[in-house]
């Protein structure tokens, strides 16, 4: 669904997304990374177990919910991919103690 | 009140207990402010969600991937200048900090890297920003569905233009600009379905001087022309429909003259309009007013962005919707405001005329645009079965059978039906509801009026309040609201 411009190319960044290795740019937040690498699922709702992806961007929708090494309801498009970052998608709501 | 800490313009986690001015947003208001502030001496302390500055117009403007120049066009390049005239001042800024109350004794608790602080201002700028307003139509929530905003971001921050069949729609500048922008970095666009009303043109055309003489006319006329020479245009939409079931496959539309259509699809980016970021202002105690001309609410500020909350001011689209080169001038305004308070015998508060009129230049031609770009009735108040609030998943019929039943507002809806109680507090959904509910009980939106927005205006754990000094100070700040 994105591709990244040629110019863009940067220094690649290696986490894993529900345990797939994947590679992010530097600088890319979570969000931004798992568009880049085609996933646009990152959740499911809390209430009807609908699948979500990033919408805004911009930290207000929270549709990018991820857990983050363990971490859950994580702002996927507020957080920056650094390297070995455990990215997992979120089911339903966040789970006690993650 | 005097400098509480050292001058520095390194990024840096040391938060102070107490500073002259605390800026809250690093878009162009909350740069523009925080460098005015800083050279008038005072301790400054500028707060940003973001990783970097420049709010949203300017997103990654010091950290962008693209070159300098390129396919994201001048004015956005023009951001670069705020950025480092606020990095070169002696404010003290912190990114990845976000402010989650605010209190009228101007006591403001923030989060940085999952830990809680609290400081004191003397006078406090919200530059809080603008949102794209929402834009509720059938399958709006599906995977593969974005704002035209949040592409943008893609754009900016890492370089991400769409790769397979995309359409744009809805209406205003900035569905526009990306198009452009898509352009020239050699992207390809399926279509844009723009569902700008016909009827505007005649509320717009007695403002159409007004808007040839900005600054944005020419640049916006060239742009519209530039794009409309390579993309297929589908013009008076009226009707839209996102269509799959894991990810979004196509786009229907249904067009003023009776003509429907169909685009298979891989992305659908949304935009219709800006509208401000109310929930921190709210959240103060700032109340809210409708502004019939924008189609949204917006705290009630005065010229200078003074609030009837004694030093706190809201600055830029967070004070209701009039662009980046204006934000930066009522930004500058808000903390001359603030320098009178604290500092009256400043230099720089000579500086007030030539911001008052670089203000008026940047507001020339809003009158244009707010009247072009209103979305239409339909796109405002959806069709029964449309999910209105994402959170919770609430749709449109729930909302007017609630009041039906004798829901009398947006604060009561929240007992009937949880709409604003999820995550996102009301910024998906907030608008949407109050004109809904202003419909089905045939009274104005300033009638029904808004959710009333509490702290924290963004979702913290205990943890991060337990790391709250214990003293009076911080239990006030968690038992308030």
């Amino acid at each position: 669904m994105f591709r990244r411009l040629p110019e863009a190319q940067g220094e690649s960044i290696p986490f894993t997304v529900d345990g797939v290795p994947q590679l992010a740019r530097a600088g890319d937040s979570v969000a931004a990374a798992l568009l880049a690498a085609g996933i646009d699922h990152c959740r499911t709702t809390p209430v009807t177990g609908a699948p979500r992806g990033p919408y805004c961007m911009m930290g207000v929708c929270f549709d990018c919910l991820v857990v983050v090494d363990g971490v859950g309801n994580r702002q996927g498009c507020l957080v920056k991919v650094t390297e070995g970052m455990r990215v997992e998608t979120q089911r339903g709501k966040r789970e006690i103690g993650r | 009140m005097t400098a509480q800490f050292p001058t520095s313009n390194t990024v840096s986690y040391d938060i102070p207990g107490q500073c002259d001015v605390v800026v809250v947003g690093a878009g162009p208001a909350g740069l523009a402010a925080a460098s005015l502030a800083a050279k008038a001496g005072l301790s400054v302390l500028l707060l940003d969600e973001n990783a970097g500055p420049g709010g949203q117009v300017y997103r990654a403007i010091t950290a962008s991937p693209l070159a300098a120049g390129s396919v994201l066009g001048p004015d956005y390049w023009s951001g670069a200048q705020l950025a480092q005239e606020m990095l070169a001042s002696s404010a003290h800024y912190v990114p990845g900090a976000t402010v989650w109350a605010l209190n009228a004794d101007k006591v403001l608790n923030l989060s940085v890297a999952g830990r809680a602080y609290e400081v004191k201002a003397g006078q406090v700028i919200l530059a809080t920003g603008a949102l794209e307003r929402p834009m509720p139509i059938p399958g709006w929530t599906l995977p593969g569905v974005m704002t035209a905003g949040g592409a943008q971001t893609l754009l900016k921050t890492s370089g991400l233009v769409p790769k397979g069949r995309t359409v744009l729609a809805g209406c205003g500048p900035l569905l526009w600009l990306l198009a452009a922008q898509y352009l020239e970095a050699g992207g390809q666009l399926t279509a844009i379905l723009d569902t700008t009303p016909k009827a505007n043109w005649r509320a717009a055309l007695p403002a159409l001087p007004g808007f040839l003489a900005s600054p944005y006319a020419l640049k916006g006329l060239a742009l519209l022309r530039k794009v409309k020479a390579k993309v297929k245009i589908i013009k008076d939409v009226t009707a839209l429909e996102a269509m799959g079931t894991d990810s979004v496959r196509a786009v229907t539309y249904t067009t003023a003259s009776g003509a429907t259509g169909r685009f298979e699809v891989d992305l659908l980016l949304l935009h219709q309009g800006v509208t401000p970021n109310v929930n921190l202002a709210n959240a103060a105690g700032i109340p809210l007013v409708w502004d019939e001309a924008q189609a949204c609410f917006r705290p009630d500020v005065g010229p200078d962005g003074a609030s009837p909350v004694a030093g706190i001011f809201v600055a830029g689209d967070g004070a209701g919707i009039g662009g980046a080169l204006g934000a930066a001038e009522r930004g500058r305004l808000a903390a001359l405001a603030a320098i009178a308070a604290l500092k009256p015998s400043s230099p720089v508060l000579g500086e007030a005329p030539q911001v008052r009129a670089a203000l008026a230049r940047a507001l020339r031609g809003r009158a244009f645009l707010d009247r072009l770009y209103r979305p239409s009735d339909a796109f405002r108040r959806p069709a029964p079965d449309t999910i209105v609030c994402r959170c919770e998943e609430v749709t449109a019929r729930q909302i007017t059978d609630a009041a039906n039943l004798g829901c009398s507002g947006p604060n009561q809806l929240k007992s009937f039906l949880r709409t604003g109680m999820g995550p996102c507090q009301g910024r998906m959904c907030g608008l949407t509801v109050s004109e809904l509910l202003a419909d089905a009980r045939g009274v104005s939106p300033a009638e029904i009026g808004y959710y009333r927005l509490r702290a924290p205006v963004k979702p913290i754990t205990v943890a991060e309040l337990a790391s709250l000094p214990q003293d009076d100070s911080a239990m006030k700040s968690v038992e308030r609201g």
